[in-house]
């Protein structure tokens, strides 16, 4: 009951920042934007004598930025809702009245866990689900898994929330968000290399985004993500900069769906033993 | 219990037991080890050696504290939240129904004069109204313990004066009060015992509304008191003053005074005045804490 408790008052909390509303806002911004620059294109196509295997793989391009613009708004949203629910609540004492209550500690973690996944999925649902809207009524491209897409972005999202909270069990608000969005950068990066290391054919390099996947297995799932959102002809084309010479496996899915859980379970451990 | 944060020293040694229904004061310097002793009965903070026991069960076990209340120092929360959410959240977590609930808190929102309040969010709320809406969640659940940390921060005499009774209406209906606060006026009207910290140490504890026993000092007006008769007096006292007819004499207890009245009648002198004085509180606490305050 606890859990659930804390879930709803950490759903309104989140819903009620600031950094939230401005995401969305930047967002909705960022669809006019997405949805004039592609109508303005695809009114550009027609008038002129282009190909359609040119005219789809553009419009293919224009989506698949588009999704991955929602994507980094989703990944920093995450860590700038969430990064001082732990350390700001122990700072200015909000969670002494809590934590004094009959609930357990790792109850109080959860909930707090499940209120913002919660949040981020209606985030998740209505950035990436508008993004897809106004790329098929626009200019007619259709996204492949739309709900597999989401939901690896969302489970993205939940992985870097885990971190954070973990790391937030220890961590003062800044350095726990440097310290995460810093790991995803780490990812990121790793990501790339092994794009090009596969584009190239040079094992070494791929073995580095590995490494660097296994360490924070967050870019990770927005490759698996964004390989699902596109049609596989088009993915294998080579016409985006996000077509995933080198997608990630399923095992490494799994991978990451453990990494995540063992985050949280971390979260929950630690903060039933920290001093508050 | 004793507590270390790394190689910060908190609590030496604390050795405390408070019986049921008492209203118990806690008394120190800053930095004394007051605060944390608190979390640590509370199980905010994990004692690094010893333990404790409240109502029965090891200090901050989650079920016991289905039975505790605690208002922090400075009390904070969600401020949009409105007054009566507050009280209703905090109800849900300590697993009280709905139908209890809409019968604890209108009465606590009277209690604590915050009715007219009750829809105005917390970030509307003065630091007094804060601190009356934490006093408020602290008793949602008739507490058989409840711990306040400086309740009357922040909050003008009406406010102290409504903790003052709040503590007092706890005292009526049993429920064991433990009292951290810097105002030792206020403690001295309310509590029935306090215990002086300092260093993480329990320096010494003081029954306050007793007869006058324990360590005071009587103050006597007597003619003709020989060299002899006053060196007498040392049996009984600790200390000793005189000032033309006034004696002043430090005693370990009240009980001594008809002893030392018999004495000097024995001895033939003349005694106008014996008033046993007892110190307050500041007093005691500047005489056991010291002057320094423990820095």
């Amino acid at each position: 009951m606890g859990v659930w408790i804390m879930a709803g008052v950490t759903f309104r909390e989140a819903a009620r920042k600031r950094v939230l509303w401005m995401a969305l806002a930047a967002g909705l911004a960022f669809l006019a934007l997405f949805g004039t620059g592609l109508h303005f294109q695809m009114k550009d196509f027609a008038s002129r004598d282009i190909s359609l295997a040119i005219r789809v793989g553009a419009r293919n391009a224009m989506l698949v930025a588009g999704l991955y613009a929602v994507d980094l708004l989703t990944v920093v949203m995450t860590v700038l809702t969430s990064v001082d629910t732990l350390s700001g609540e122990i700072a200015s004492g909000t969670i002494h009245a809590v934590a004094t209550k009959p609930i357990h500690r790792w109850q109080l973690l959860l909930g707090k866990w499940l209120g913002f996944i919660a949040m981020l999925a209606a985030y998740i649902v209505l950035m990436v689900g508008g993004t897809a809207a106004v790329a098929y009524f626009i200019s007619g491209a259709e996204v492949h898994h739309l709900v597999r897409g989401m939901l690896l972005i969302w489970m993205e999202s939940a992985l870097l929330l885990s971190v954070t909270l973990l790391c937030g069990t220890s961590l003062s608000t800044l350095t726990n968000g440097v310290v995460v969005l810093g790991f995803h950068g780490l990812a990121f990066i790793g990501g790339w290399i092994e794009q090009a290391g596969a584009l190239t054919h040079t094992p070494r390099a791929v073995t580095v985004g590995i490494v660097a996947s296994l360490i924070m297995p967050s870019e990770t799932l927005w490759r698996r993500a964004v390989s699902e959102m596109q049609s596989p002809l088009l993915s294998a084309i080579a016409m985006s900069p996000f077509s995933n010479a080198s997608v990630p496996s399923l095992a490494m899915v799994v991978y990451a769906a453990v990494y995540l859980l063992a985050a949280l379970g971390l979260a929950m451990y630690r903060f039933g033993r920290r001093d508050l | 219990m004793r507590k270390t944060f790394g190689q910060k020293l908190a609590v030496r040694s604390l050795t405390l037991e408070v019986p049921r229904g008492e209203v118990f004061g806690f008394l120190g310097p800053n930095g004394a080890g007051k605060s944390t002793s608190v979390k640590m009965l509370l199980g905010l903070v994990s004692p690094t050696g010893g333990e404790a026991t409240a109502l029965g069960a090891p200090a901050g076990e989650v079920n016991v504290r289905r039975r505790m209340g605690f208002l922090p120092e400075h009390f904070r929360f969600y401020d949009w939240l409105s007054a009566e959410e507050l009280l209703r959240l905090h109800g849900r977590l300590y697993g009280m129904s709905r139908s209890r609930l809409s019968e604890r808190v209108p009465i606590l929102l009277d209690l604590v004069g915050l009715t007219p309040h009750r829809d105005k969010r917390l970030r509307d709320f003065s630091k007094g109204m804060l601190q009356r809406i934490g006093l408020a969640q602290a008793l949602l659940n008739d507490p058989e313990l409840i711990f306040l940390d400086e309740p009357t921060s922040g909050l003008d005499p009406v406010g102290r004066r409504l903790v003052r009774d709040i503590i007092k209406d706890q005292r009526r209906r049993g429920t064991t009060v433990f009292l951290n606060s810097h105002l030792l006026g206020e403690v001295e009207i309310t509590c029935d015992r306090v215990a002086f910290i300092k260093h993480g140490e329990v320096l010494e504890t003081r029954e306050l509304h007793g007869a006058l026993d324990g360590a005071t000092t009587v103050s006597l007006r007597v003619g003709n008191l020989s060299t002899q008769a006053a060196s007498g007096l040392a049996q009984w006292t600790s200390s000793s003053h005189v000032e033309g007819d006034r004696v002043t004499l430090g005693v370990a207890s009240t009980a001594v005074v008809p002893e030392i009245v018999r004495y000097l009648v024995g001895q033939r002198i003349d005694v106008y005045e014996v008033t046993p004085q007892r110190l307050s509180l500041e007093e005691l606490f500047l005489q056991i804490v010291g002057e320094d305050g423990g820095l």
